[in-house]
Parts: C-alpha cells; sequence; structure tokens
C-alpha cells in the first residue's frame, strides 16, 4: 500500500516536473518570435510564475525532509513578489523609449498623456535610428494621427 | 526515470538555446534584459528538476541565490536604462 502511495507521488511529481518544462520551452519558442517588448515580456514571465511553481511543487515531492521544503517554498514566494515589480520596471522604460509597436496596441491609455508629449533618447531599437529624437517625435505623432483620425 | 530526465532536461536546453539566441540577436537593451531574467528562470528550474529526479537537496540553496540575482539584475538594468533618458522637448519639466 505504501509503495502504490509512493508510485503515485512519484507519477504527480514527474507531471508537474514536465510541465514546468514545457513552460520554459514555450517561453522560449515565444521569447524568439514574438515581435517587442511587451510581448516578448508576456512570454517569458509563463515560466517565471507558473512554471517555477510546478517545478517547486514537483520537487518538493520528490525531496524529503523538511528544510528542502521550506527553501522551496521561499523560493517560489520570492518569484511571486518580484516578478510584477521587475516586469512594471521594464515594461515603463520601454514605453518610454518608444520600444513598443504601438500600431499593434488595441487600447494605449498613456497615448494622450504623458507618451504623447515628450521624447527621449538613448538606447533606440535598430529599426529606428533618430538623429534628432524631434524628428522621431513628429514622426510617431504623425503615424498616431494617421491612424486614428479624431 | 531516465526518460523523464532525458526530457526534461531537452525542453528545457531548448528553451534555454532559444532564449539565448533572443539574447544575441534582440534590437534593443531591453529585450535582452528580458531574455536574461527569462534564461535564469530556467537555469533555477533545471536545476531544481536535476535535484528533484536525483534527489539530491543540496543544489537547493543554489536556488535561492538565482533568483536573488535574477530579481536584482533586472530591477538595476531597469533603473540604468530609466537614467539614460533625456527629455528633449517636453512642455515642462517635473521632477522625477
Amino acid at each position: 500500500m505504501s509503495g502504490l502511495l509512493a508510485t503515485a507521488a512519484d507519477v504527480v511529481a514527474i507531471a508537474c516536473l514536465l510541465a514546468g518544462a514545457v513552460l520554459c520551452f514555450t517561453a522560449g519558442v515565444g521569447l524568439l518570435r514574438f515581435p517587442d517588448v511587451l510581448s516578448r515580456m508576456h512570454a517569458g514571465t509563463k515560466p517565471q510564475v507558473l512554471g517555477v511553481l510546478l517545478v517547486m511543487v514537483g520537487a518538493a515531492i520528490r525531496l524529503h525532509g523538511w528544510s528542502a521544503s521550506w527553501m522551496l517554498l521561499l523560493v517560489a514566494v520570492f518569484q511571486l513578489i518580484t516578478a510584477p515589480v521587475s516586469a512594471h520596471m521594464i515594461s515603463r522604460v520601454a514605453y518610454r523609449r518608444r520600444h513598443v509597436r504601438r500600431d499593434l496596441l488595441l487600447v494605449d491609455e498613456l497615448r494622450d498623456l504623458e507618451g504623447r508629449d515628450s521624447v527621449y533618447r538613448g538606447d533606440e531599437p535598430a529599426d529606428a535610428p533618430p538623429e534628432h529624437p524631434a524628428r522621431a517625435l513628429e514622426r510617431s505623432r504623425r503615424e498616431d494621427d494617421g491612424r486614428q483620425p479624431s | 526515470m531516465t526518460v523523464v530526465a532525458v526530457v526534461a532536461h531537452a525542453l528545457l536546453g531548448t528553451g534555454a538555446l532559444l532564449t539565448l539566441i533572443r539574447l544575441a540577436r534582440g534590437p534593443s537593451l531591453l529585450d535582452r534584459v528580458v531574455a536574461t531574467d527569462t534564461l535564469l528562470v530556467i537555469i533555477s528550474a533545471s536545476l531544481a528538476v536535476t535535484a528533484a529526479l536525483e534527489r539530491d537537496p543540496t543544489l537547493i540553496p543554489v536556488l535561492v541565490v538565482v533568483s536573488l540575482l535574477a530579481f536584482v539584475g533586472s530591477v538595476s538594468i531597469a533603473r540604468y536604462v530609466g537614467g539614460m533618458l533625456i527629455r528633449t522637448t517636453g512642455s515642462e519639466e517635473r521632477p522625477r
């Protein structure tokens, strides 16, 4: 009976580990195929939360002893706390630098507020090299107005 | 068990390889930050998979260090890139 229980626990643990590995693989595929920073972040955050949680559950089932389980729980909680913080900071900087494909956005609530009236220069993407930042601002404003005539 | 180990490590290794391709190709610095973050998460997941399949709990403290390192690295690079921003044409100057 206990042998059967151990086998069932092993099966559950291995299913969790394989699901986490599949999520890591999909993160790699999405990171390679998606067009801009925000959608790549969407693809990359999947193993950060669900994949790590599944792998930690599988490892906690497989490993015996409370110290390993507490440490795995610490890693999982730390991922859950820090993933929104880093995603928020990266996406904010990405929007301000216009690394976002704005023609693919359905809702852009920052368009009429801050992102519209300012242009920043710094690490521009390879396909948008503005010598004059103001010229890039003009161009993106024209594109926005052409897209949504109001 | 060997089949499970081979399949899991093949999936994780392929994901890490695709992440490395994005890290090399990514047009901007922020793409590389996202790729590095994902790569560190995949590395910690594969460490946990190895520890679980070998029933070897000595690898577990490394996981804590790697997850801490991923957070500190991505946040500090994001702050650095944000500090490189120079407002060239703005209607009003606001402290930030």
